[in-house]
């Protein structure tokens, strides 16, 4: 009954609303429920924190402590100093970033003739790539491994470099926005006697700023993040990323956390930066591409 | 520039991506323009050709050609025909590793699609602070699997973790998260539910928006209370992002991988052992690579049929409507 009020209350005054009790305590239960949420999807992150700026005997202590009885560096002083934090670091940064500038360059080629070139097979092959995008690594990795190792490149950065590129994902979101951008401009510029490259140097490239945006995140993510098959790859510790060096971190300290978690902090913190700053992309890129 | 991307803004907010098969309609070219443009085509297409070429089809082809060989701790020699296969099917260690890939799979989809879509509607909602804690419900994707599983295993610990110094302190008794099965099992599915939530919010928070807001106005005129709402308009209105999410968290159940090789290892004994975990133990602990190779052949085949379903639902729901 009072909803049927404001209901019609609302069509004649829009902006005016008549809160009854029984709205308020859901609103005030809506909101409690959130809140409740909010705080067991952070406390994880919070235990990592608090856990990597705590003194080891905490950590092994049965007794509770909700933050550390005193804040110290100690956890850090060990990763960057007992174990190549800092290499491990640079490695991940070196290797994610071949690869995504790989793999967004080759992606964006594809999916404009994909998007906007006519060619025989054009369906079939399409298909046959997108049927690729959900095979996982455990499928490929006995014949990717002996490839790695005919060629050569096992246990260098090449081995994480060139089958991390080597994925379909790019291919079917470039498709899908540059397939919006209207048929008339390219012809436009096909009378003015540009050809194919030119048109998507001047035209496609130009106007596919936010596609770039979503796709560079998207793959800094998922290399950063990348795991299975780096640990395949990779045999040396010098050479190791930051997930591998974690789970090497973890077989060499056991149950030390203070030092395994100030790693993972270290190696979650660009990450969780860079959806801070740009969640709009993340967010949409996520939603139409269903990877994570 | 500005009409691009309002287009993508519109299509993200009605409902799940499409599918690439919904998505594509060839265009009849002429023929000349057709052969004009092949040779273009050619060299767009090119270098991502020759990447997935090189680094994805051979090694598909080439695992299931070792999956026909013997192993012999480092290189295949020898075929073997089927051999491989009908080991498979006589191990009981493969047999676990499948049913609990199962179990696991039929639990935390349904729990993922239900929480996704509860916390969607919440966070649709008229609520202060809704940016803020749709930010928090977000965060988990995109932190790596293996900082994951690591805070996984801190939080479980059976003797020091938080989880059962709370549990002792409310004086609950504590649970054998790591050396009793269903234990180890309940903490995957904590994890994996963590992670994946977010994930369902955002494809169902993009289906809520694309229902009409007068819909439910009317229902509420006809007396209709929030639960039948929810019940008759909302959960059949965001069909088509189940539809996507059933799928895509499918898919995501059945190859978890990090979270259990780094948590349980798929231990205490086989409890939590699931088929991409039982592989990579085939290929690179045992080094017995073609009976790895023949398990990744299955997990492919199994793959394949969901990605199938999938397009096809999209392209009927396409037509349909």
């Amino acid at each position: 009954m009072a909803q049927a009020l404001t209901a019609r209350a609302g069509t004649v005054v829009p902006r005016v609303k008549k809160v009854s009790p029984a709205q308020r305590a859901s609103s005030i239960a809506r909101l409690v429920t959130a809140v409740v949420v909010g705080l067991v999807m952070m406390f994880p992150l919070y235990w990592m924190i608090t856990i990597a700026f705590s003194p080891s005997a905490d950590v092994v202590s049965r007794e509770l402590h909700l933050w550390p009885s005193e804040w110290t560096l100690e956890n850090f002083r060990t990763i960057f100093g007992t174990f190549p934090a800092a290499t491990w670091f640079g490695n991940s940064v070196v290797v994610t970033a071949i690869i995504t500038v790989l793999t967004v360059s080759v992606n964006l080629l594809a999916g404009y003739a994909f998007a906007k070139l006519d060619f025989r097979g054009k369906g079939f092959v399409f298909l046959l790539v997108l049927s690729t995008m959900m095979v996982p690594v455990q499928v490929l990795m006995v014949a990717q491994f002996r490839l790695v190792t005919q060629l050569g490149i096992y246990g260098t950065f090449w081995a994480v470099i060139f089958p991390s590129a080597a994925s379909a994902f790019g291919i079917f979101l470039a498709r899908q926005f540059i397939i919006a951008i209207p048929d008339e401009l390219l012809e436009a510029a096909k009378m003015d006697g540009a050809g194919t490259v030119r048109i998507f140097l001047r035209i496609v490239l130009p106007l596919c700023k936010p596609l770039i945006a979503v796709l560079v995140l998207l793959t800094v993510m998922y290399q950063w993040n990348d795991f299975a098959w780096p640990l395949i790859a990779l045999k040396d510790a010098q050479l190791f990323t930051l997930p591998i060096g974690l789970l090497y971190l973890q077989g060499q300290y056991g149950a030390d956390y203070g030092a395994i978690m100030a790693l993972a902090l270290l190696s979650i913190t660009p990450i969780v930066v860079m959806f801070l700053a740009f969640q709009k992309y993340f967010v949409q890129g996520l939603a139409r591409s269903g990877i994570r | 520039m500005s009409a691009d991307t309002s287009a993508r803004e519109e299509s993200t907010g009605n409902g799940p991506p499409p599918s690439p098969a919904a998505t594509y309609t060839a265009r009849p070219g002429r023929a000349s323009r057709q052969q004009r443009s092949t040779g273009a085509a050619a060299g767009f297409l090119g270098p991502n050709l020759i990447l997935l070429g090189i680094f994805l089809f051979l090694p598909l082809g080439w695992a299931l050609l070792i999956s026909f060989q013997e192993s012999d701790g480092f290189g295949a020699s020898g075929w073997v025909g089927l051999e491989n296969y009908r080991r498979l099917v006589a191990d009981p260690t493969f047999w676990q590793s499948a049913l609990n890939t199962a179990v696991f799979t039929l639990i935390t989809v349904p729990l993922s699609l239900a929480l996704g879509l509860g916390l969607a509607v919440l966070m649709n909602s008229v609520l202060p602070g809704r940016k803020l804690f749709r930010t928090l419900i977000y965060l988990p994707m995109v932190i790596s699997g293996i900082a994951t599983a690591l805070m996984g295993v801190l939080l479980f610990d059976e003797s020091t973790g938080i989880v059962n110094k709370l549990l002792r302190e409310g004086g609950l008794g504590t649970i054998p998260w790591q050396s009793q099965g269903a234990a180890a099992f309940a903490s995957i599915i904590l994890v994996t539910l963590w992670i994946r939530v977010g994930f369902n919010m955002v494809i169902y928070l993009a289906g809520l928006q694309g229902i009409s807001p007068e819909l439910y106005e009317a229902a509420r005129l006809e007396g209709a209370s929030s639960w039948q709402q929810f019940r008759y308009l909302t959960v059949p209105l965001v069909g088509p992002s189940t539809f996507f999410l059933l799928i895509m968290d499918v898919i995501y159940s059945f190859q978890v991988f990090d979270t259990i090789f780094v948590m349980t290892g798929g231990g205490p004994g086989r409890s939590t052992s699931v088929l991409v975990t039982y592989a990579y133990e085939n290929g690179f602990v045992t080094r017995d690579q073609s009976y790895a190779a023949a398990i990744g052949i299955v997990i492919f085949l199994v793959t394949l049929v969901f990605t199938a379903v999938q397009w096809r639902g999209n392209r009927s729901r396409d037509t349909v409507g």
